[in-house]
């Protein structure tokens, strides 16, 4: 009995490394001093009222931003241990499972649990109050989509201390990632981790959707519409078409190990491309669905800092929807080595054609800056520090598209400096553009400037330390994925170089938590609701919003409203009368719901089948108690509205 | 009742600036595009391997005239007497409505249990997931439409207790519509499967 517990336990808990050890104790500690405080200062009943069965898009929005700076943080402390073990030649930091384990989940965990839910965020604490809304267009919905997020990211980092992580590389390639290469539970977590945060994805998608089309204010016509609020829909829309193809791949893959079925194995009639074709036909528009709302916050944030109208409003629009669908038209590319020469040729023009709306867009930003009194605040440093970023990331992603050179970069160093460029140079300083941009509507204080300005040197210039000397190194010949190199091939400087730049992103984000906590100690709180002077519908309300956003539904009459009711004076006018405001209730079955999918994931991940299978029970009997919930919206009272806008107005005079 | 609900739309026009029940079909209908392109996925992999048999049976050899048939009958059949529930509601008549519904489900019920039987009966045969490329995306596909349809079963008798619970509203008038719509989409995806796998397949 006791021999098979330990038997159990060792292949249950992943052992035999120090690091891992560490990483234990720590989890167990904090997880026992979060319990220790919520019990000793009694905040378990105001976590689950306030937070854990909240269907207000505005906390949602908090809990996904704060879900999303720690997977920063994990992703960040995998790329940092990679970038030891390659400081110098023949380190023995790191050995090579451990790192193919290692690249495999900074990878997932960067795009899928960090960059979505950062852009998430922003959906989430921006589009309705863009568009004069009080909330999405189903707000229960929106909880769901959370939870499903969260505890698949929950299920995905459990893979690093029970059952042991994943090692086939961020996209998973059979046949490497069948049973017969990758058997145990990595390759599971990893289908089950993915699948079900992307169910709760594609729910987002179709809720931000709808509520984009069918709840602006009135008189917001879509050509009226805040640019990040096009951004959302154009990514949305490629959310909708992608995400059911990952569905069912990661879903193929499973029923492969799961069932021995032969999808994608060597043997049996099995068909490994079939997977690769499938699977960048998903993580092609992928990418693009996370740079589009990254260019609509750019957007917001250029016009707002140089106080002039976005130029060329009308090509941008079109630069964005047309971008959303170029991107289901390129995916061979990341496979120009394994496709025949017609296909190639195809696939490297439409890859092309991307930079030409894309070219459109910069040169927008650009006139829009050109003449503006421009006001060099924190979300306008990182509005100017990606252009060069992206600049090159483009042009490099351009030469990646001639597909006979690509043959030369194919899997090297110059790829994974080309898309760091756009991922992190775009992308992520695109989300931190728009975190530090809205950070003030959301909390109702300032971010410290003087903080902000040092992490945002730090990431910019580690950056370029970082991924200047892989793009020589790609070319030098040095391949992507490997976990070390000897002295003879030449590379030790520029790989020393280069790590050297990761630490000083490393210290650009502790600059940035710096920030943040010292914000919230020396509170300097917004009273004015409109602390950068914007432009559009959010800042007319006070910050943070009361729970119902506006009291009364705005009239919107051009683009750019809020702006232009502050210059012609209409913004003041006060005679109102307000009106009883219907809202949605609170509800614990959101959460219950992710915590029965982790349940199933669980199951499944270890072919615990009957644990497993309870899960899926429990999310359908939660799923259909609530179909039948009839007590799911209230009234609040009009005195009750007047009480708060006065209570608020009396502190915003 | 009816003021009672006349005066929350009143609100709802007013204070949430849309109407709620043409929201939420909306929405079902961006679903069900998704749910389209699952469907297409793998469809798309039936096609890339149905001829991968690896030396196991082919369709011909597997594939039952009269059963499929059968199935398509009974699932057409069941879109027909959900159109009726959706029709007997029109009318205000909520038993008609609710007896169209448990005829649907009760077929639909058929369905899953002639499409169990057939797989079970192909497993014996030796025929199993595992055997080929081509039987892999044969059970997945099918078997994933027949998953849908035991989903459908199980809303469909949600939305019946809520019908036989509430009476007629504008919430269980919706619940029924989007049911059927869905029930609807289930058949038309059956079509797809009929003539793609089972038609193609004997022929
Ligand atoms: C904070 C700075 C970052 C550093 C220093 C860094 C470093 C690295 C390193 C060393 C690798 C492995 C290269 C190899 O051996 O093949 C890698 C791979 C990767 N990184 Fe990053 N990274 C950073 C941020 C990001 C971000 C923000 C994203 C996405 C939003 C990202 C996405 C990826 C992906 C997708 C891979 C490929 C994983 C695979 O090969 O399967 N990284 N990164
Ligand atoms: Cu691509």
């Amino acid at each position: 009995m006791l021999e098979n517990v330990k038997k159990f336990a060792s292949e249950f808990f992943v052992t035999g490394n120090t690091l891992i050890y560490a990483a234990d104790i720590s989890i167990v500690l904090t997880s026992l001093s979060i319990v220790f405080a919520l019990t000793y200062f009694k905040k378990w009943g105001w976590l689950w009222r306030e937070w854990l069965t909240t269907v207000d898009h505005k906390k949602i929005g908090i809990m996904y931003l704060i879900s999303s700076l720690l997977m920063l943080f994990r992703g960040g402390v995998d790329a940092l241990l990679m970038r030891t073990q390659l400081a110098f030649p023949n380190m023995e930091f790191l050995n090579s499972e451990h790192y193919n384990q290692i690249f495999t989940t900074h990878g997932t965990i960067m795009i899928l649990f960090m960059a979505m839910p950062l852009m998430f965020a922003l959906f989430n604490l921006v589009v309705p109050l863009q568009l004069g809304a009080r909330d999405v267009a189903y707000p229960f919905l929106n909880a769901v989509s959370f939870w499903l997020f969260f505890f698949g990211a929950m299920l995905f980092n459990l893979s690093f201390v029970v059952g042991g992580s994943p090692d086939a590389g961020w996209l998973s390639y059979p046949p490497l990632s069948e049973n017969t290469f990758s058997p145990g539970p990595g390759q599971n977590f990893y289908i089950w981790g993915i699948q079900i945060s992307g169910i709760g994805s594609l729910a987002t998608g179709i809720n931000f959707l709808v509520t984009i089309l069918k709840m602006r204010a009135p008189g917001m016509s879509l050509m009226k519409m805040p640019l990040f609020s096009w951004s959302v829909l154009s990514s949305c829309i490629a959310i909708i078409f992608a995400f059911p193809v990952l569905t069912v791949t990661l879903g193929l893959l499973f029923v492969d190990r799961f069932f021995g079925a032969h999808f994608f194995t060597l043997d049996g009639g099995g068909n490994p491309m079939f997977y690769i074709n499938l699977i960048w036909m998903w993580g092609h528009p992928e990418v693009y669905i996370v740079v589009l709302p990254a260019f609509g916050i750019f957007s917001e944030v250029v016009s707002t800092f140089a106080r002039k109208k976005i130029f060329g409003y009308k090509s941008m629009v079109f630069a964005l929807v047309s971008i959303s669908l170029l991107s289901f038209f390129t995916w061979v590319h990341h496979f120009f080595t394994m496709a025949s020469n017609t296909v190639d040729a195809f696939f490297a023009v439409t890859t092309m054609a991307v930079a030409i709306p894309t070219g459109v867009k910069v040169f927008n930003w650009l006139f829009t800056m050109f003449r503006g009194r421009i006001q060099m605040k924190t979300p306008m440093l990182w509005m100017t520090g990606f252009i060069p970023t992206f600049l090159v990331g483009g042009a490099t992603g351009v030469m990646l598209a001639v597909a006979p050179a690509n043959f030369q970069y194919h899997n090297n160093y110059f790829l994974i400096a080309h898309f760091h460029q756009v991922l992190i140079g775009g992308v992520t300083f695109g989300f931190f553009a728009g975190m530090y941009y809205w950070w003030p509507k959301v909390f109702g204080f300032m971010l410290n400037e003087y903080l902000g300005k040092w992490a945002f040197w730090l990431w910019n210039i580690g950056f370029y330390v970082t991924f200047m000397p892989q793009y020589a190194l790609g070319l030098m010949g040095m391949p992507r994925r490997s976990y070390t190199y000897g002295w003879d091939m030449g590379w030790w400087p520029l790989n020393f170089v280069s790590t050297i730049g990761a630490f000083l992103m490393g210290a650009g984000f502790v600059f940035q938590v710096w920030q943040i906590v010292y914000s919230i100690i020396h509170r300097q709180r917004d009273l004015t609701g409109d602390p950068w002077d914007g432009r559009t519908l959010e800042w007319s309300i006070p910050s943070p919003p009361p729970v119902y956003n506006f009291a009364v539904i705005p009239q919107v009459e051009k683009q750019d409203d809020w702006w232009y009711k502050k210059q012609n004076g209409s913004h003041r006018n006060k005679a109102v009368k307000y009106k009883p405001i219907h809202m949605p209730k609170d509800s614990g079955i959101p959460f219950i719901t992710g915590f029965f999918w982790f349940v199933a994931g669980f199951g499944f991940t270890f072919e615990w089948v009957w644990i497993g299978l309870s899960g899926l029970i429990g999310v359908a009997v939660s799923l259909f108690t609530r179909y039948l919930q009839k007590d799911t919206d209230y009234y609040i009272p009009a005195e009750q509205v007047e009480a708060t806008e006065s209570a608020i107005g009396g502190a915003r005079s | 009742m009816t003021s009672v609900l006349s005066h929350q739309k009143d609100h709802e026009h007013e204070e949430h600036g849309h109407d709620e029940s043409s929201l939420k079909i909306f929405g079902f209908w961006i679903f069900m595009i998704t749910d389209l392109i699952l469907f297409a996925t793998l469809f798309a992999a039936y096609v890339v391997l149905r001829t991968r048999y690896n030396g196991g049976p082919t369709g011909e050899e597997l594939f039952s005239v009269p059963i499929f048939t059968t199935s398509t009958i009974i699932l057409l059949t069941s879109s027909f007497t959900s159109g009726l529930a959706v029709l007997g509601l029109k009318n205000g008549k909520v038993n008609n409505a609710v007896g169209w519904l448990i005829i649907t489900v009760l077929l639909g019920m058929a369905f899953v249990v002639l499409e169990i039987t057939e797989f079970a009966s192909m497993v014996d045969e030796g025929a199993s997931i595992s055997t080929s490329a081509f039987l892999s995306a044969f059970y997945v596909l099918v078997g994933t439409h027949g998953l849908h349809v035991s989903v459908g079963i199980v809303w469909m008798i949600g939305a019946i207790i809520q019908l036989m619970r509430d009476g007629i509203s504008e919430v269980t008038t919706r619940k029924v519509n989007v049911v059927s719509l869905y029930w609807h989409f289930l058949d038309v995806v059956w079509i797809f499967i009929f003539s793609v796998v089972y038609l193609m397949g004997v022929m």
